[in-house]
């Protein structure tokens, strides 16, 4: 399972980095793509959207299921990755290059864990 | 396979259509190009829907544990009923007076099914579950903004609910608030009670649950939404185990649907067409849709409730799966009804304890009319998959059961045989499970190639999901 230590992750297997003193990159882990499977739709929020540490700001499907991805942090969609639109299997082949959103003007974040953490975390 | 409309050629044709016996007319604004139609003989024709159904599974040609979705046999004595031409010759825009006896059909199946469930009274005109769940949600709306309580905008859904539970939810308006399951898969009382407010107007829940317990605390759960306010829908799914037992009505729900076409044995899959039909308690039934029959000293009438929320389908539902389905309770009768729910049960719990000796349980403990079985032992042992024990199954001409439902279980499969199977069926399908069970250890590989006996292997569902072809554009 690749989760490289650079970066943060939610207990719903999102992850952020940081980009700027309050932009980050947010994305879903490869844990989380693993689960999931082979995704196949991907919701997108859109620019300019307020997010909300721990509140769904996106969805993606995978031929099992929907399910919500939760926003690590909060502040306000600046660029969304309009490419994963067409192709979702860029989540499953390559998560963390796969950033969903790039978030601006961050005020809060949500429970974050470092990589060692996140490990243990998806042990269990 | 070859769709009919590239079968054929042109010229081809069969006369099945009668002549016309009305004046014919001209359309004001006739077509522009011809219709589009296949060109075939009535050998072609036959044929193609008799090797249709040869590539079909249904609950005719073999054991279909779908879980949730109670895949009984479906008496072919409803069929004959359903046939009668009193209730075929007719036109639903026929004077009531002269169609007595199909509005008594509506009327004695409203008495019985709220008997059935402990409401009083009932619609029949929401077409399947989904569309139930959307109008028994419109009632509760209506309920509150007729009360001047605007602020009642969220609707309680625990996260083992069907998925369109929630999707209805936010269909009606409504915004939805998650709550977990505890452990033991029922509902979080402290969550439930910490959830609810003056903003809750309703919780939909179904008991037995998901995973096919019932809880215990549906009492409590349904009186910490009644003082908060809210409202309480059931979502009638689940039914079948408790048909004839205990009522909906007496555990506190105000609202609910029924699948007819599950709980009471008319055709689904593949379009049913279904009955989502939908009952509710005295204070909510001025708002139902119309119109609704009613009885007074001149016989049947049809008539709209006072605060109606309007229609919800035209006409009066899918009126030959109502007499289906009283066909079959009146055939079942008040001692058969329960008998049919008890042995759902017992059979759940016979196949559950057999495939426990190798396949771990979801839950512990007895279960109501389904069971749901966590494969990711095996999968980590083996890697092999709930999906590939699924496919594993159709080789063996066994329909799988629900797979990778409820969310909340990981490598989930969920198994309801229903009350219509035999102990020797059972018997066979258990092996047959338990020899996948070996499979996966000796020979994953096998497993991981299933299914070879069908008329297609594994489909390519990812890229049908994503790149789905909806509609057919010609050669």
């Amino acid at each position: 399972m690749n989760i490289p230590a650079e970066l943060k992750y939610t207990k719903d297997h999102e992850w952020i980095k940081m980009v700027g003193d309050a932009t980050a990159l947010v994305g879903i882990t490869d844990f989380a793509q693993s689960e999931l499977g082979d995704l196949v739709f991907i919701n997108l929020p859109q620019e300019g959207d307020e997010v909300t540490a721990e509140e769904s700001f996106c969805d993606v499907e995978s031929v099992k299921a929907v399910s919500d991805v939760m926003s690590p942090c909060t502040g306000v969609v600046e660029e969304v990755h309009t490419e994963l639109e067409d192709e979702p299997q860029m989540l499953n082949e390559d998560p963390y290059e796969a950033w969903i959103a790039r978030i601006r003007d961050i005020t809060a974040y949500g429970e974050l864990m470092t990589a060692e953490e996140y490990e243990a975390y998806i042990q269990k | 396979m070859k769709l009919i409309f590239e079968k054929g050629a042109p010229g081809q044709h069969l006369t099945l259509m009668p002549p016309c016996d009305v004046p014919e007319v001209t359309l004001s604004r006739p077509r522009t190009q011809p219709l589009d139609l296949p060109h075939v003989s009535e050998t072609e024709l036959t044929r193609h829907y008799t090797a249709l159904a040869k590539r079909v599974h249904g609950v005719n040609d073999g054991f279909y544990p779908l879980g949730s979705c109670t895949m009984k046999y479906n008496p072919k004595i409803n069929e004959d009923m359903a046939a009668l031409p009193g209730f075929t010759q007719i036109h639903p825009l026929q004077p009531p007076e002269t169609v007595q006896g199909c509005l008594e059909v509506l009327h004695q199946s409203e008495k019985l099914l709220c008997e059935i469930t402990g409401m009083n009274a009932m619609t029949f005109q929401p077409a399947a579950g989904a569309h139930g769940e959307f109008t028994g949600l419109l009632l509760i709306k209506a309920y509150h903004a007729r009360r001047g309580d605007a602020a009642r905008t969220k609707v309680i859904v625990p996260d083992s609910a069907h998925g369109t539970n929630p999707a209805s939810a936010v269909m009606a308006g409504f915004t939805v608030v998650n709550i977990p399951s505890s452990a033991d898969g029922c509902v979080d009382v402290e969550a439930l009670r910490a959830a609810v407010g003056p903003d809750t107007a309703g919780l939909m829940l179904t008991n037995p649950n998901t995973v096919g317990i019932f809880d215990k605390n549906i009492l409590e759960i349904t009186r910490i939404v009644h003082d908060a306010g809210g409202l309480c829908y059931y979502d009638g799914a689940n039914l079948n185990a408790v048909m004839g037992v205990v009522r909906p009505g007496d555990m506190g729900f105000d609202v609910i649907h029924l699948n007819l076409h599950k709980t009471f044995s008319t055709p689904h899959g593949g379009g049913g067409p279904g009955s989502g039909a939908v009952g509710c308690k005295d204070f909510l039934s001025c708002f139902l849709p119309g119109p609704v029959v009613t009885r007074d000293d001149s016989g049947y009438r049809l008539t709209q409730p006072e605060h109606s929320i309007g229609r919800v389908k035209n006409f009066y539902g899918n009126f030959s799966v109502v007499v289906k389905a009283l066909t079959y309770i009146l055939t079942l009768g008040r001692e058969g009804v329960p008998e049919a729910a008890k042995n759902a049960v017992l059979n759940a719990n016979y196949m559950m304890k057999r495939l426990s000796e190798k396949y771990a349980m979801a839950y512990e403990g007895p279960c109501m009319h389904e069971f749901v079985m966590t494969l990711q032992d095996l999968k980590d042992a083996t890697g092999c998959s709930a999906m590939d024990v699924a496919k594993g199954l159709l080789d063996h001409g066994i329909h799988p059961p629900t797979m990778y439902f409820p969310l909340i279980v990981h490598e989930a499969l969920m198994v309801e045989p229903t009350e219509t199977e035999s102990q020797e069926t059972m018997d066979e399908v258990c092996d047959v499970f338990l020899s996948l069970w070996e499979l996966a250890h000796e020979n994953p590989q096998a497993l991981h190639d299933a299914p070879t006996r069908t008329p297609v292997r594994r489909l390519d569902e990812v890229g049908a999901a994503r790149n789905a072809v909806l509609r057919y554009t010609g050669t």
